[in-house]
């Protein structure tokens, strides 16, 4: 093997590393050596490095700030070479007033799932993009709490099994699965919310340019972008990452259509 | 540690909790993060109207518990910063303050206490003592935690906090209560701009090239590591041990001793005249810090008097303390009362005479 293959200083990129290869593709800096944690066919891993990718891109990871939240991606900060806080669970969004409060120049983004972000953070996540605060907020939304084991979140669909809904969710005990991104695009600090997707190369794309948009208004202090990524979870849903995509594709994503749902007024 | 400010001006006639948050200001705090709640509004309503002409940033959050975790985030992007409230307020802080404890990251909380348990009155109270002093959340932790007695040292205390917290990258918690919160009195205010101010080098503000990424977190999944962030805690809270800081009335020829702190201490003062006009030889000793605790000071006093009173606003919390630091060597009384009603100097004299007849009709 030739060990100049797994070269990953970004100055080599485009350049030749012996007589048939050429260097295309590298892991950005702004991402450790840390090994993922996450399951196979996971998204959260796609998307931490999209994100990684966005900042080394925008040249800002000497001024990012990132906030963890507790859940799957709660070791985060072990693999985003940036500056990081981990937050308590559901709290992330008021850690990240707190740290761009103070530091109103540096770029800050908190990263949630569903149970944090939509249940017990309901009341932060609601005043910080209330507020306006110049801050990305990152939600993945994959219906399940997947790190306590595949117990029911508030964005589970009707009828979808869990640990804690093992004959299936029903509204009239636990309530409707809750759109939280919708909720939010009442509120007139919220400038820029979306909704993505990664589990296939096109959704990966898209979700780079909504990034890249929004670092790119919060430079402009134009209030809060709010970017929700429709993931899967193999291991609490119980099935096979290929299976997760169809599960995404034919149930999440009616519930949950992609695309922007608030994009800025000019 | 004792180390008294600069002060500049005349003495002002202040409320308790204007006097804390001008204090605030002079000590050029970067942030302030508060929810309203009686008997502490002031604060929050004094810093919305003095920051916005001075300097700094006031922030009203949706609830304390969103407040104090916009402290955790301020301070561990290495800010000055400090938040207040009451009793229910603080206890819906307690998690936060438990990631911040665990985080090691310095702050000022004040709790203005009020009676409870929960909702409780808007009338002062001692009845967070074990909240404040012996961890408060889940963990092992401990907050250094200071006990203003006078609009003075509600001004005072803000900038001995800070220094402690910075010193020690650990929170500290004023523990006042209601009435020193709303009463007035004279005050001559710290100097501004007295407390120096550094960016720590962990803080988050932002990975330059030549150092590796700073991380602020409460999480070691490992029990290993888990065991180590522990015993360095405990390490620390040992030297902390060394800030203890109490105050002595009269206690050079006392043969009675009364224990108390803050309000309680104010109005002990007045009974050790009273009982001094009687005849009887009564000295107070008021704990300044609560953690640190001056066990050592009243384990010699057990020696020299013969009987202690503790005189609390509660069902008798500090006197497990004093209990503790005189290791059954003299017998420790209390008298208190709860829900916002306060002693008066002639009850805590009758106390104190009924126990002392008690002991000398045993000794007889």
């Amino acid at each position: 093997m030739n060990e100049k293959l797994y070269l990953e200083d970004e100055e080599n990129l485009g350049t030749q590393v012996d007589e048939s290869y050429e260097q295309v593709y590298c892991k950005p800096g702004t991402l450790t050596d840390v090994p993922f944690h996450y399951c196979p066919g996971c998204g959260h891993s796609v998307v931490h490095k999209v994100l990684m990718e966005v900042i080394a891109e925008l040249g800002i990871q000497e001024e990012t700030i990132g906030v963890a939240p507790v859940g799957c991606s709660v070791f985060a900060y072990q693999y985003m070479n940036i500056d990081m806080q981990e937050a308590a669970h559901g709290r992330a969004s008021a850690v990240a007033t707190g740290v761009k409060r103070v530091l109103p120049d540096k770029y800050v983004f908190s990263y949630q799932g569903d149970g944090d972000l939509a249940a017990i953070g309901t009341a932060e996540t609601i005043h910080t993009v209330n507020r306006g605060e110049n801050i990305l907020m990152l939600f993945i939304n994959n219906g399940i709490y997947g790190m306590t084991g595949g117990q029911m979140a508030p964005t589970s669909l009707i009828g979808q099994v869990t640990s804690t809904s093992p004959y299936g969710r029903e509204a009239a005990q636990v309530g409707n699965p809750i759109k939280i991104a919708d909720m939010l695009c009442l509120l007139p600090g919220a400038y820029y919310v979306t909704r993505q997707i990664v589990h296939n190369p096109n959704g990966v794309r898209k979700l780079k340019k909504a990034l890249i948009k929004a670092f790119e208004y919060q430079k402009q202090k134009k209030g809060t972008c709010f970017v929700e990524v429709v993931s899967n979870c193999p291991s609490g849903w119980k099935m096979t990452p290929v299976e997760t995509i169809k599960y995404i594709e034919e149930k999440m994503l009616p519930m949950y259509p992609v695309g922007d749902l608030k994009v800025p007024q000019n | 540690m004792e180390k008294k400010e600069k002060r500049t001006g005349e003495a002002k006639l202040m409320k308790g909790n204007e006097a804390f948050a001008e204090a605030a200001i002079r000590a050029d705090i970067d942030a302030y993060f508060g929810y309203p709640i009686t008997p502490q509004s002031e604060v929050l309503e004094y810093l919305e109207r003095e920051i916005p002409n001075r300097h700094g940033l006031v922030l009203q959050a949706e609830s304390e518990v969103a407040s104090i975790n916009m402290v955790y985030g301020a301070a561990g992007a290495g800010a000055r910063v400090m938040t207040s409230s009451s009793s229910p307020g603080i206890s819906l802080m307690q998690e936060g303050i438990s990631y911040i404890a665990a985080a090691q990251l310095p702050c000022l909380i004040a709790n203005v206490v009020r009676g409870g348990p929960g909702l409780g009155t808007i009338q002062p109270s001692q009845g967070d003592y074990f909240q404040a002093t012996k961890g408060g959340g889940h963990g092992d932790y401990h907050l250094i935690v200071l006990a203003p007695s006078s609009v003075q040292e509600m001004a005072d205390f803000v900038f001995d906090g800070f220094r402690l917290a910075e010193k020690y990258r650990n929170p500290v918690m004023i523990l006042s209560d209601g009435a020193l919160g709303q009463m007035m009195e004279k005050v001559i205010l710290p100097e501004e701009g007295s407390l120096p101010k550094t960016t720590p080098a962990w803080a988050t503000t932002g990975k330059t090239k030549n150092r590796e990424h700073n991380v602020i977190t409460s999480l070691f999944i490992q029990p290993e590591e888990m065991e180590q962030v522990n015993l360095r805690l405990q390490e620390k809270y040992k030297a902390i041990q060394s800030e203890v800081r109490y105050e002595e009335i009269q206690t050079d020829d006392a043969e009675i001793l009364l224990v108390a702190f803050g309000l309680s201490s104010r109005i002990c003062q007045k009974t050790v005249d009273l009982a001094r006009e009687k005849g009887i030889k009564v000295g107070l000793l008021r704990p300044i810090t609560l953690y640190p605790y001056p066990y050592a000071r009243l384990n010699e006093l057990s020696s020299q008097v013969e009987f202690m009173l503790t005189v609390e606003m509660n069902a008798g919390q500090m006197v497990e303390d004093v209990r503790l630091a005189v290791e059954g060597k003299v017998p420790v009384h209390f008298i208190g009362r709860m829900g916002g009603m306060i002693l008066s100097p002639e009850d805590i004299l009758h106390k104190l005479e009924s126990v002392h007849e008690s002991h000398n009709a045993v000794n007889v």
